[in-house]
């Protein structure tokens, strides 16, 4: 205890030093858990866009789908495989699918197209589909009639209760042929989707391409999204090889790839904000020691051990680097909720550019509580690893040396 | 008599591989306890080497040095500070106190190093603190208190552990003349009624004055070792 009592009285001995290297800690605190969560708030907020956008978290189809999208990899919608998809208590909602490709043609234009047979209900609660209607209405599961992309409306001349015409190939071979009122038109930021998607009931879809029953993927969206990996191979347990559980990442492997990308960028970042830090710390560190040299001399030569005194700096830095930490934790809780709460708005153009793609132009901050627990500790680490200077000079010191003039 | 310091042959060499210089050269030493000795010569005579050696901060090159019979050259370097806490008193010139310390918590330190229980602390803190005539300056910081008075707190210090002797380097150094004459005073009186063995390290004629007996060192040899004072020298010496 009396150890403890003589750290403590040593820290505040030049308080000036002791308050710079607290605040050296509190801001790197800070800073590193601003960073963190921004990136996290930001990249996650992307996947929610992307993901509610069309593909959902995790989608499931029958085995083989994936590498040959084809309607002959379509499956039949069974209670039986949803009520063991809805068993996972991490799925919210799920909805079924057909697509495939198809011709489409207005009186004089034709265009390839992807046409989705969607649950309009169901999809709406995923991917928010109806709040993408720009003119006409959304659709019903009992229409007749579809729901087109602005630039495929755009490119074929054609507008809200203008015919539409597909052909295509269907199930097993069949011909798909129809022409179909159409009811909505839609607008997506992603240009892929805007110029060339078509929605249609499931039904209708099903009668198109003369695949009764069937879909070709259901699409799942999670609780917890970080849960993303365990539920996914949750799933893959529960319903056997005749299926395949893709999840976004997997869908979707480019987002992935910019996520990874971005990540290893904000690393380099972030190291140069813990080297600053370092060089902070150990600025002090070595200031300390100078200071103290004779004094650490004369403590080893009137009889303390040097494991002692090794024990006597390591409180020291220990309760100086924590200070620094739980303050800079206390601080960051706030203001990282507050941005949560507001975020971070872009503005001017590079706000229309994320608007047109269809993202909030928003730097939303995640309020994951690993990111403080991480962060803190990391500053704590890189504290404590400087501590070992002192205990190495320790080792070394001579009191004779030391106590030279 | 009682040996405290028994030094043989004791040299300290210095480049040894270029041109040997001799800090200390095969210096016999013999102190019996309850002496009050000064160690002098000029600047580089290997006053404080010898001082460093005998207090266990220094080995030498050659010879042996016994404490109470043991041998500390012998000693590992972690037994070595085990037996300066047990068995040293260090007084330095200058610096001595641990700033952040009150002047009782710095004497108090000694004997928490050494586990003793905070009731036998406090008794021998009290006792010490009275024995330097500072009782009212307990709870001081040195920046505080005079020159003088952090040389007796050092003292008190050094008597805490109750150590087999006391060494001294240079202790009134810094001192102005009263503060000077005041702390040997304690130091004579402590050796005089407690019988504590002082060995000194110094250029002041004011404690060579007051010491019984006076070794001369040049170039690292004792050249002189006089011991000329008898018990009522020194109490006259401590009268005046």
């Amino acid at each position: 205890m009396w150890l403890f009592r003589m750290a403590w009285k040593n820290i505040w001995r030049n308080r000036s030093r002791t308050i710079i290297t607290m605040a050296a800690i509190f801001f790197a605190v800070i800073l590193s858990i601003l960073a963190n969560s921004l990136k996290d708030g930001v990249f996650n907020n992307l996947i929610k866009n992307v993901v509610s956008f069309y593909s959902g978290y995790v989608q499931v189809h029958k085995q083989g789908y994936w590498d040959e999208q084809i309607l002959d990899n379509s499956f039949e919608v069974s209670q039986t495989i949803e009520s063991r998809i809805l068993k996972n208590p991490n799925i919210s909602s799920l909805t079924g699918r057909l697509e495939s490709f198809a011709l489409s043609s207005s009186e004089e234009l034709t265009k390839g197209c992807l046409i989705i047979g969607i649950d309009p209900e169901r999809e709406n609660l995923i991917t928010s589909l109806k709040s993408k209607v720009i003119d006409g209405q959304y659709i019903k599961n009992s229409d007749l009639s579809v729901l087109l992309s602005e630039g495929l409306a755009a490119r074929l001349k054609l507008k809200v209760n203008d015919t539409i015409v597909l052909l295509g190939q269907g199930y097993h071979g069949a011909t798909a042929a129809g022409k179909y009122p159409i009811k909505g038109i839609l607008k997506f930021g992603s240009p892929d989707l805007n110029d060339k998607t078509l929605f249609m009931p499931l039904p209708l879809s099903q009668d198109l391409f003369q695949a009764y029953g069937n879909i070709t993927s259901y699409i799942l969206s999670l609780k917890d999204t970080e849960a993303l990996d365990a539920t996914a191979g949750s799933l893959r347990k529960n319903l056997g090889a005749d299926y395949e559980v893709k999840t976004w990442e997997e869908i979707m492997p480019d987002i992935r790839q910019h996520i990874k990308a971005d990540s290893n960028n904000m690393f380099y970042v972030l190291a140069i904000l813990y080297m600053l830090i370092c060089f902070g710390i150990f600025g002090t560190i070595l200031m300390m020691m100078e200071e103290r040299k004779f004094e650490l001399g004369m403590l080893v030569a009137i009889g303390m051990k040097k494991s002692l005194l090794i024990v006597l700096l390591l409180i020291e830095s220990v309760l100086t680097v924590f200070a620094g930490c739980i303050l800079g934790v206390l601080i960051s809780i706030p203001l990282i909720y507050y941005l949560k709460i507001h975020p971070i708005k872009f503005q001017g153009e590079t706000a229309a550019a994320y608007e047109q793609f269809g993202f909030e132009a928003i730097f939303p901050a995640s309020t994951d509580y690993n990111i403080f627990l991480n962060q803190s500790l990391i500053v704590l680490l890189i504290g404590l690893i400087l501590s070992l200077y002192p205990v190495y000079k320790i080792i070394r010191l001579d009191p004779i040396n030391s106590m030279k003039r | 008599m009682d040996t405290v310091i028994d030094a043989h042959n004791v040299s300290k060499v210095y480049n040894k591989d270029t041109i040997p210089v001799y800090a200390v050269n095969n210096v016999h030493l013999h102190l019996e306890r309850g002496e009050f000795t000064a160690l002098v010569g000029p600047s580089g005579s290997g006053k404080t080497t010898l001082l460093n050696m005998i207090g266990g901060l220094d080995k030498p090159d050659e010879g042996n040095i016994y404490i109470n019979g043991q041998d500390i050259t012998q000693l590992s370097a972690n037994a070595l500070i085990d037996f300066r806490l047990r068995n040293i008193g260090f007084v330095f010139q200058s610096f001595n106190l641990i700033p952040v310390l009150t002047a009782k918590e710095n004497v108090e330190f000694i004997m928490q190093l050494q586990k003793i229980k905070r009731k036998d602390r406090d008794a021998r803190v009290n006792q010490l603190f009275k024995q330097i005539d500072m009782e009212e300056k307990l709870n001081e910081r040195p920046s505080k208190l005079s020159g003088g008075q952090q040389q007796r707190v050092a003292v008190a210090r050094a008597l805490a552990s109750k150590p087999q002797f006391i060494l001294a380097d240079e202790p009134t150094a810094n001192l102005d003349t009263k503060s000077a004459s005041n702390l040997l005073d304690i130091m004579a009186r402590l050796n005089k009624e407690e019988n504590i063995t002082f060995l000194f390290s110094t250029h002041d004629q004011r404690v060579i004055d007051r010491a019984r007996r006076v070794i001369t060192l040049v170039d690292g040899r004792i050249v002189n070792d006089t011991s000329v004072v008898s018990t009522s020298h020194m109490e006259d010496k401590l009268h005046n």
